[in-house]
């Protein structure tokens, strides 16, 4: 009974109870059948649709975006991938122009390179030059032909209202405005342009002017040309304001020639001493022996002076004027008893002061040696009188059409506010520009040239010298060669521009042979030589009359002097949209993404400039709208002049460069007929505004630390029989009095280089300090632009900089004057990169073994093993490591200032070769690996040795002045080892990492510490008296 | 029966008995958190809310939202890395070294001092961490595990790695020992709980004690092992700073690379440990009224430590300054006279201020034994001592050898939150520890209310 009380029973529910059927047939079932097993749907179904349904969503919402890669179905020819192409090819960019080689990959250029083969740039490359494959896919390129209104046209339609317009203007003058241009072939086509439509008239105008040299020469000698200058022939050189390695003419040219004299050593004892007068250091101040501050005002009396002094030991007439200055007299006396390797340029575009400069070189006897009239120039061919007629009759309303080809005058002209104003006056405005721009804004209609790279062309730089262009990629966008527009709108039939040039080059330059052979070499080559006669000339000009016109047109009076001038970096602003250029520290400034005042020390006392902090000033000339710029303080300049770097100011280039700066060409005047490029009596106020300004390096000194500085001066050099003057030496414990270079301590004994042991040599006496290799290094290596901001963060990611310092006048003991650089400063520059040091202080503290020594002695960086400590970079004792603060590519924050790594149209110019680094690594010089790998693999499928010379650094390829030696120092026949005399310190181990260089200008930075680098510098020989 | 020894101070005062121990202690964890409690708490919070926040930046981002640059690659976060750790030290020295001297002193003050190097470790190691430009392979690329790289393995060069080892096996081996010393201190709020009917606690302190049953043989184990672990400790005590201080003396930076950093590196942790266990214990006596365990004479002692690392510190400082002229190294001599009068000479008078000038404030006996002072001066000790880590890191790198690279650190919001975030992480812990946890190791103290304490 109590069991039964215990045994309760509960029942689910009635129908338990009841027993009912329907119950019982479902009772095994975990649950009811509720009404979702009538839709049938199970609770499982309901989990598998869930799960699915979570997952489709969650896939869908992490979908990554197509990319469309196209195979090669049918293989082009020649393009194998992986396998660089090269084509030679010429760059030109108004008058400015370089023979190239560029290499491309998959189809597209990714590289540029100098063409060694001409004799006029003989292999160098500049930065624009090297910086301009990335302008190919620019984003502000211009995609379609656009008429009124900035509507999408087609071709046809484009040419059809242009037809219509041109012959509606009847016999209203139309004029063909353009940089110099230096095309035969272009010029055949405006020819037949000319002949179609007759009331043409092209005009030529240059950002730099050369009128007034034409205009002296003209008078001078009866042509109005540009000689060919050779500075290596020239033992003397004196420079009255002309940047000559950097902005002056043909700096390409100049700067081999240059370098070719600056050479010394044991081998050749002699250099040339470089003279320069200057308001604004220059680059080629910066190089120079003898540097003398004046003002723009005074260039003309300072060659007055000169002309007079040597005229006294020639015997010649003096004339009036001319005004003293230190160094002047000593250039003089150089100057005499080099006569006839003697040399006197000066940057001024004065027809007078020109002439000055004709006679004194006359004097020289510098005619036929160091310039060479019988090789006339084309780079510069622009006419001041006639442009700036240009802008008066547009203004009347005299034009009726006018047609841009590929420049800017609005933007890069002095008249270009007052043209703009004019040019609703015009009835057909056409400009033929590739991207954007302030002029082409203003056109009813745009007919888009190819990039320089996309299209045929040919130069005639010098006389009887050509150079082909011949396109290295298929046009990105729907635009067309202009010529070839040129000849549609003069209703030729014949018009592929490629058959045009082809023709005229058969019709001008084929002799004999298979037409095509030649002209494949001509291709090949991309260079065509025809010997020019020599003939000499005799100088007709009026010194005495120039002598007054100079003394009556430059006054000086109260006030600043401005003076602009192009930078090594922008410089006319035509590629200012070119983050590679922009982010490329400006040689002598240091300062990235600015646009500044450079003023003289004495001039902002108010300005601590310590850490580029700086403040805005106005500056404001008579008649013209003032300009607001950040001063950028300068030691070395003239006190009372104000320098302003063209370029800047842009409004219609592109993201990249629209914003920055001031436009300062409306500050250029207009003096004696030609455009003058300084302007005096201005004034300079605080606008009481603070501003950082970007810049790569913030102390200026390097401190008396000769172990990272070597210099010299010739007589010294001489002194010491041309033996080593400075070798650090360590004490050691043994013997305090003692004392050993520190090469001969080593706490390891080191690997042995059984193969290659690659080494580098880096002349401080050629490197002119400009930023090619720079430009060059960042390309060929994918190295991000990081932008003003980052910059201002000292976050450069640069693997390569050229450090720049001034010297200073405080005593070596003296560590807090030594940080003021003196007020005239004598300057060296240092490229600085990874010194792949055998003992690397890198490689010992990475904990994960992310950068380590190769049996080459490379040190390498491993980008997939770091993992971003930075405690290599800190150990680093040259400052060379980069670290990837943020993630550089694919991110909007750096589309601006990036385009190459972060729109689709940049990231073409991206070499395959080399890693897109990613966020939080550290990277720095490879010593360009890639193609230390591609040359010994190419070596090898010829199973022969890797000669010397096959593998070039990108570096050393771009670099003009042959500064940079890369090489196997183990291979005792390389440049290299020849250059620097390497020995093995130890016979029985002749490929241990201990190599003696025997060469007494070589020296290892930093060398007491003990890192064993692979990098020697060769010191810095300044040709001074004492 | 208390008895009082006539030459020494007493350690416990008030008359306390064993039952008022566990009293006084326990109460703490068993009673209702006080609303000064949850304002701190909530405090803390807050700095750790900022802290993650600043943190999740970094790691969406990159480090370049921290102020580092190409010539700086460290400053901020090493700074506080090797401050967190120096802190540390303190709560070994106390548990380990003290108990090897049997300076019973110790004993009312290890559990809080023991927590706070836990604590202050774990603040530490988030700094090599979050400093890593890649963290997410930073975790298993720094150490050496078996990997399908194939012969890929760390670089037991690298003093980053010694770091590793030296860190992992100081907090491990401090975790472990604090942990032991809480067991029977557990086992006592489990009981109380039991009387007290609180099953929950009961449980929950139960499974935190292990069972602990209180045997004689338990007692003797309890006690074997925590001469163990302090033999083990001891040793790290030294180990720890003197590898962390390789991570500089081992390099090749001018002011870096100095053969005094291992020692002196030591007594600034223990210089800096000892200040923050102050400011910590000064205000949790106050706050949970523990003056009775709490002395000013305990406080007192530790002034004493004071001074003399401080002063150790001092003739370090000095030291380096004579070496650095006297080697005739240029960079060496540039690199302190830079410290001296560049750029960052307020840093470093603000560290030589603190450091060196302000311990030596305690010889005066009124100033060592007031808790105002020893406040205010343990804390300033603390920011000298920061100091001194960033004077180190950031001068040496920001003129070193190659000028052009030379150039200045600016710290963004964002290296101030993550040293934040640490403040957030430590007084978080360091709240939730004072509020579960006894803060006085009551089983020890027991053992010394009859011979050194206060009669009543």
């Amino acid at each position: 009974m109590e069991k039964e009380s215990t045994k309760k029973i509960y029942w689910k529910g009635m129908e338990q109870l009841t027993n009912d059927a329907e119950f019982v047939k479902h009772a095994h079932q975990e649950f009811a059948p509720g009404p979702e097993e009538d839709l049938g749907h199970s609770r499982r179904d309901f989990l598998k649709m869930m799960g699915f349904g979570v997952a489709a969503v969650s896939l869908a919402a992490c979908e990554a975006p197509i990319r469309k890669a196209i195979p090669y179905i049918n293989k082009p020819e020649d393009t194998d991938p992986s396998i660089a192409n090269y084509y030679a090819s010429t760059y030109t960019n108004g008058g400015d122009y370089c023979s190239i080689v560029v290499k491309t990959r998959e189809g597209r250029p990714i590289k540029i390179e100098g063409n060694s083969l001409s004799s006029v740039t003989k292999g160098g490359t500049s930065a624009q030059v090297e910086a301009s494959v990335l302008s190919l896919y620019d984003n502000a390129r211009l995609r379609f032909p656009r008429v009124a209104d900035n509507k999408k046209a087609s071709w046809e339609e484009l040419d059809k209202a242009v037809i219509e317009k041109l012959t509606a203007v009847g016999g209203g003058k139309i004029v063909i405005v353009s940089n110099t241009i230096i095309s035969p072939s272009t010029k055949a086509v405006i020819e037949k342009f000319k002949s179609k439509y007759p009331s043409t008239q092209h005009i030529q105008y240059d950002q730099s002017s050369f009128y007034g040299m034409l205009k002296a020469n003209e008078e001078s000698f009866g042509t109005a040309m540009i000689p060919s200058y050779d500075f290596s022939k020239a033992k003397v050189i004196v420079s009255v304001a002309a940047d000559f390695l950097s902005s002056w003419l043909a700096p390409i040219e100049f700067t081999k020639q240059y370098a070719q004299t600056r050479e010394v050593g044991e081998d050749k004892k002699e250099m040339s001493r470089h003279y320069q007068f200057e308001a604004g250091m220059s680059l080629a101040g910066a190089n120079a022996d003898y540097r003398t501050q004046i003002k723009p005002s005074e260039e003309g009396a300072v060659l007055v002076q000169l002309y007079n002094l040597l005229a006294a030991k020639a015997g010649r007439a003096s004339v009036s004027g001319g005004v003293d200055k230190p160094n002047l007299a000593k250039a003089a006396e150089d100057l005499w008893k080099s006569r006839g390797n003697a040399l006197v340029v000066a940057g001024s575009n004065d027809k007078s002061v020109q002439v000055v400069v004709n006679a004194i070189n006359d004097i020289l006897g510098s005619y036929g040696s160091t310039i060479l009239p019988h090789l006339p120039v084309n780079y510069r061919q622009g006419d001041d009188q006639a442009m700036a007629n240009f802008v008066k009759e547009v203004n009347a309303g005299s034009v009726s059409g006018v047609i841009f080809y590929n420049c800017n005058p609005v933007y890069d002209h002095p008249m270009g506010a007052e043209l703009a104003a004019g040019l609703g006056k015009v009835q057909v405005k056409i400009a033929t520009t590739y991207k954007e721009d302030e002029t082409a804004s203003l056109a009813d209609f745009i007919a888009p040239d190819h990039h320089y790279l996309e299209a045929w062309n040919d130069a005639e730089p010098k006389k009887n010298h050509y150079s082909v262009a011949q396109p290295a990629i298929t046009p990105i966008f729907k635009s067309r060669a202009a010529q070839e527009s040129f000849l549609i709108w003069a209703g030729e039939t014949n018009v592929d521009y490629f058959e045009i040039v082809k023709n005229n080059w058969k019709t001008w330059f084929y002799k004999s042979g298979n037409f095509q052979t030649w002209w494949d070499t001509c291709l090949y080559n991309g260079v065509l030589e025809l010997p020019v006669e020599a003939t000499s000339v005799s100088f007709a000009g009026d010194v005495s009359a120039a002598a007054s016109a100079i003394a009556s047109n430059y006054k000086g009076g109260s006030g600043f002097e401005v003076f602009v001038f192009e930078n090594g970096t922008v410089g006319n602003g035509s590629q200012a949209n070119n983050p590679l250029l922009q982010e490329l520290p400006d040689p002598i400034t240091k300062a990235v993404w600015e646009h500044y005042v450079t003023v003289a020390p004495a001039d902002s006392k108010g300005i601590n400039f310590k850490e580029a902090k700086t403040e805005y000033y106005t500056i404001s000339i008579n008649g013209k709208e003032p300009v607001k710029l950040p001063v950028l303080v300068q030691p070395g300049q003239t006190p009372g002049t104000l320098g302003i770097p063209l370029g800047y100011g842009r409004t219609k280039a592109g993201k990249v460069a629209d914003g920055i700066g001031k436009n300062v060409y409306p500050l250029i005047g207009m003096v004696n007929g030609s455009l003058s490029y300084s302007v005096a009596g201005a004034t300079f106020e605080a606008a009481g505004e603070r501003y950082q300004i970007a810049t790569t390096q913030t102390h200026q000194t390097y401190m008396a630390r000769q172990t990272v500085v070597q210099e010299t001066t010739l007589s010294n050099f001489e002194r010491v029989d041309w033996k080593k003057e400075f070798q650090p030496k360590i004490a050691t414990w043994k013997d305090p009095n003692h004392k050993v270079a520190p090469e001969e301590l080593s706490l390891w004994k080191g690997h042995d280089y059984n193969n290659h042991h690659w080494g580098m040599a880096i002349d401080l006496n050629t490197c002119i300090g400009c930023g090619a290799c720079v430009v060059a290094c960042n390309v060929e290596n994918n190295v991000s632009m990081v932008g003003r901001e980052e910059v201002i963060n000292r976050r450069e990611m640069h693997w390569l900089r050229i450090d720049r310092y001034y010297s200073s006048d405080a005593a070596v003991h003296d560590v807090r004057g030594l940080e003021e650089a003196a007020e005239n400063p004598e300057v060296v520059f240092q490229p600085m990169l990874c010194q792949h040091c055998n003992n690397a202080p890198c490689e010992t503290v990475c904990p994960v073994a992310a950068t380590t020594h190769s049996t080459e002695g490379l040190n390498q960086m491993t980008y997939n093993r770091c993992i971003g400590t930075r405690y290599c970079a800190n150990n680093c004792p040259y400052k060379v490591r980069r670290f990837n603060w943020f993630k550089y590519h694919d991110n909007r924050q750096f589309e601006k200032v990036n385009p190459a790594m972060n729109t689709d149209l940049g990231k073409m110019v991206l070499n395959p070769d080399v890693t897109v680094r990613s966020r939080g690594v550290m990277e720095k010089c490879s010593f360009c690996v890639q193609r230390i790998q591609n040359g010994k693999l190419q070596a090898k499928k010829e199973r022969r040795p890797l000669k010397d010379g096959e593998v070039i650094t990108a570096c050393q390829a771009s670099c003009s002045t042959g500064a940079i030696v890369f090489g196997d120092v183990n291979d005792p026949e390389s440049r290299i080892s020849k250059l620097l005399k390497i020995a093995p310190r130890n016979p029985e181990r002749p490929n241990g990492i201990d190599k003696l260089a025997g060469n007494p200008r070589a020296y290892q930075v930093l060398e007491e510490v003990g890192v064993k680098p692979n990098i020697w510098y060769l010191t810095k020989v300044r040709n001074k008296d004492a | 029966m208390a008895v009082t020894s006539v030459i020494r101070e007493p350690l416990v005062t008030g008359g306390k008995t064993i039952k008022d121990v566990s009293h006084d202690i326990s109460r703490q964890v068993e009673g209702k958190p006080t609303k000064l409690w949850w304002m701190a708490m909530a405090i803390s919070l807050a700095l750790l809310g900022l802290g993650a926040y600043a943190c999740a930046m970094l790691l969406w981002h990159g480090i370049g939202v921290w102020g580092l640059n190409k010539t700086v690659g460290w400053a901020w976060d090493i700074t506080n890395f090797v401050w967190w750790v120096g802190i540390g030290h303190a709560g070994t020295l106390i548990s380990a070294i003290l108990l090897l001297f049997r300076q019973r002193w110790r004993m009312s003050i290890n559990r809080a001092a023991e927590a706070m190097t836990i604590f202050a470790v774990i603040c530490a190691a988030s700094f090599p961490g979050f400093h890593m430009g890649r963290l997410w392979l930073g975790f298993y690329w720094a150490l050496p595990l078996p990997n399908t790289f194939g012969s890929l393995w760390v670089n037991f060069n690298s003093p980053l790695l010694w770091d590793v080892f030296a860190i992992s096996t100081y907090f491990t081996v401090s975790l472990v020992f604090w942990y032991m010393g809480l067991i029977p201190d557990f086992a006592v709020i489990r009981d109380r709980a039991v009387v007290q009917g609180n099953k929950i606690r009961a449980n929950v302190y139960n499974a935190l004690s292990f069972g602990w049953q209180g045997g004689a043989k338990t007692w003797m184990r309890y006690e074997s092992v925590a001469l163990i672990l302090a033999g083990l400790s001891t040793p790290l005590v030294l180990s720890v700073h003197t590898i962390v201080s390789m991570d500089f003396a081992t390099s090749v930076i001018p002011g870096w690379h100095t053969t005094i950093f291992p020692p002196y590196f030591v007594a600034g942790a223990i210089f800096s440990g000892f200040a923050m266990v102050l400011t910590l214990l000064i205000v949790t006596r106050k706050v949970f009224k523990l003056e009775d365990y709490i002395t000013i004479y305990h406080i007192e002692l530790m002034n004493i430590v004071i001074i003399i690392t401080g002063s150790i510190v001092g003739i370090a400082y000095i030291t380096e300054l004579f070496i650095s002229w006297y080697s005739r190294v240029p960079y060496e001599g540039y690199a302190f006279y830079n410290r001296v009068v560049g750029p960052y000479a307020w840093a470093y008078w603000a560290m030589m201020t603190c450091n060196v000038i302000s311990p030596q404030l305690f010889w005066i006996k009124k100033i060592r034994t007031s808790i105002v002072a020893t406040f205010v001066l343990s804390i300033i000790v603390n920011i000298g001592m920061w100091f001194e880590r960033f004077v180190i890191i950031v001068t040496s790198l920001h003129r070193d050898y190659i000028p052009s690279s030379w150039t200045m650190f600016y710290p963004t919001w964002y290296d101030v939150g993550q040293y934040v975030f640490t403040f957030g992480i430590f007084f978080t812990a360091f709240f939730l520890f004072a509020k579960f946890f006894p803060v006085i190791n009551m089983a020890e103290v027991k053992s010394i209310i009859k011979s050194t304490s206060e009669k009543k």
